[in-house]
């Protein structure tokens, strides 16, 4: 059970793949310009992770280890062909948003990644909460610096208005506000760790 | 180094320190900055107090509070410097809180971020002004036109810059607004729209050359920027790339006097921290600047590119850096 507990918290802090494994980051500085758009994009990936890991891990004796890679980037892409249609029929708003980046979690590291360090590895109950955990360390990376450059770029958060936009930084949604919105977001996340 | 000469201890100290360069330069400012309060009156005043008094508070309170050091570096006037370069770079009109936040920016990201004075890559004033040009477009790019103290802070009047006009003729072929570019003698004495202290072409040159005979900075780094600018646009025109009624001499004295180029070329790319140490470093340094900044007014999205430049330039110069002077004592190939 402590090692069930351990693998949970372990992505949501230990080894939390955007402040500390820096995996995936495309999407994290591309999508989080506000925060309902990085938390979609956060559980969009959760629910990919969470499925690719119970699968491959289901499917860990059968898949050879020479052709591991192209079958685990099926097993990926079908969950996210999933993700996408059901974004697009019934949250047009949001996939409009994130559009490309979507179908671009098939390729994201942090995916890939724990299909191969963990779900290949480990029991399936496991894989699932390694999923769970990786899945919400990430959604909640996002949401944070969503919220945040959607707090000092155009004053609001999750589309409430706090201050007038008039007073907003417009740096915070380009891209520039992005690196340093994360790196500040990161090296306090260090600090925190470290104590 | 040919003819340095080593002794044995004990030493004697020249007296030189970080707060006695930061003084010249200051010096140096001066002649520009009273021409700025004389053009444009209050605002030039006001937007200048503000950025300096919010710098020096910002270094205090973050190496205070936040870092807990003990011995303060306020007293090395660097945060005063960048303050008063920061305010340069400014229109004088800008509202007292975008300049606040400006100034946050110069001093808490660009340069107590990376540990203060020394380690900062980026040069901390153009940080902050980068950082407002692309929050604040359209507040940044206002320009209050030469009135003096006649008119009130917030009211006066605003028109663009030269380099706009510039930008329109070259880029467009347009030669319509040639008649709205100012006189070269009105160019070279700042009588024209502008950041608060890139006005007056000649007030900056004699601060310039004031810090190369005092020995604060080198000859290399704004003779080949300027250099470099002048051949470009000396290319532009010979490419035949003028309209009608703009000369080749013209267009070249109109770069080299307006925008920032001057403010950029003497003070701000010169920036010890954020400026490569040997000869050879800085002379590539400014030709590196010269064309990004003539890149950037000829075919870029901002009519002026001179922080853009010296900023893309800084984070070269680590590698710069990697040019090395021949060892004492071996010999040259």
């Amino acid at each position: 059970m402590n090692n069930a507990l351990k693998t949970f918290t372990n992505g949501i802090l230990k080894e939390n793949p955007t402040f500390v494994l820096v995996l995936g980051m495309c999407p994290t500085l591309a999508t989080t310009t506000s925060a309902v758009n990085g938390m979609a994009m956060g559980l969009a990936t959760l629910f990919v992770l969470i499925c690719s890991n119970v699968v491959i891990s289901l499917l860990k004796n059968l898949i050879p280890d020479k052709v591991r890679i192209p079958a685990f980037i099926v097993v990926i892409a079908t969950f996210v062909t999933i993700v996408q249609l059901v974004m697009q029929a019934y949250l047009p708003g949001i996939y409009d948003v994130l559009g490309l980046f979507i179908p671009l979690i098939v390729v994201n590291c942090i995916v890939l990644g724990r299909a191969e360090a963990f779900a290949a590895k480990n029991s399936v109950g496991l894989s699932a909460l390694d999923g769970l955990g990786m899945g919400l360390g990430f959604t909640l990376a996002l949401t944070i610096l969503g919220a945040l450059r959607e707090f000092l770029g155009s004053g609001s958060i999750f589309g409430w208005n706090v201050y007038s936009d008039h007073y907003a930084s417009l740096i915070f949604v380009l891209a520039p506000g992005a690196f340093i919105c994360l790196a500040y977001l990161m090296a306090i996340f260090n600090k925190l760790q470290k104590k | 180094m040919a003819h340095f000469i080593t002794a044995p201890a004990p030493h004697t100290h020249s007296g030189d320190s970080v707060r006695r360069n930061m003084l010249l330069v200051i010096l140096a400012l001066l002649p520009a900055y009273v021409v700025s309060v004389i053009e444009f009156g209050w605002g030039a005043l006001i937007t200048a107090a503000i950025s300096i008094c919010a710098c020096v508070a910002t270094e205090w309170l973050i190496s205070r509070y936040l870092l807990k050091e003990k011995r303060q570096t306020i007293g090395d006037l660097s945060a005063v410097l960048t303050g008063l370069l920061l305010a340069f770079n400014l229109p004088s009109s800008l509202d007292w809180w975008i300049v606040l936040i400006g100034a946050v920016v110069a001093i808490g990201v660009g340069k107590m971020t990376f540990g203060g004075l020394g380690q900062n890559p980026f040069n901390p004033a153009l940080v902050g002004r980068v950082f407002l040009l692309i929050s604040f477009p359209a507040q940044m790019t206002t320009w209050p036109v030469p009135q003096g103290f006649a008119t009130k802070y917030i009211d006066a009047e605003t028109g663009a810059t030269p380099l706009y006009y510039l930008k329109h003729i070259v880029d467009a072929g347009d030669g319509s607004v040639i008649n709205q570019l100012p006189d070269l003698m009105n160019a070279f004495l700042g009588v024209m729209g502008g950041s608060l202290g890139e006005v007056c072409a000649l007030a900056l040159i004699i601060g310039g050359l004031f810090l190369i005979c005092t020995g604060v900075i080198t000859w290399h780094i704004p003779v080949s920027i300027i250099a470099t600018v002048a051949l470009f646009a000396a290319c532009t025109g010979w490419a035949g790339m003028l309209p009608e009624g703009l000369d080749t001499c013209h267009y070249v004295a109109y770069e080299l006097l307006t925008g920032g180029l001057m403010l950029g070329a003497f003070f701000m790319a010169t920036d010890y921290v954020t400026s490569p140490m040997t000869a050879w470093g800085k002379i590539i340094f400014g030709i590196g600047i010269g064309v990004i900044v003539m890149v950037i007014r000829t075919w870029g999205n901002y009519p002026e590119g001179m922080s853009f430049a010296i900023l893309i330039m800084n984070a070269c110069v680590p590698l710069l850096n990697k040019i090395r002077p021949t060892r004492f004592g071996e010999k040259k190939k």
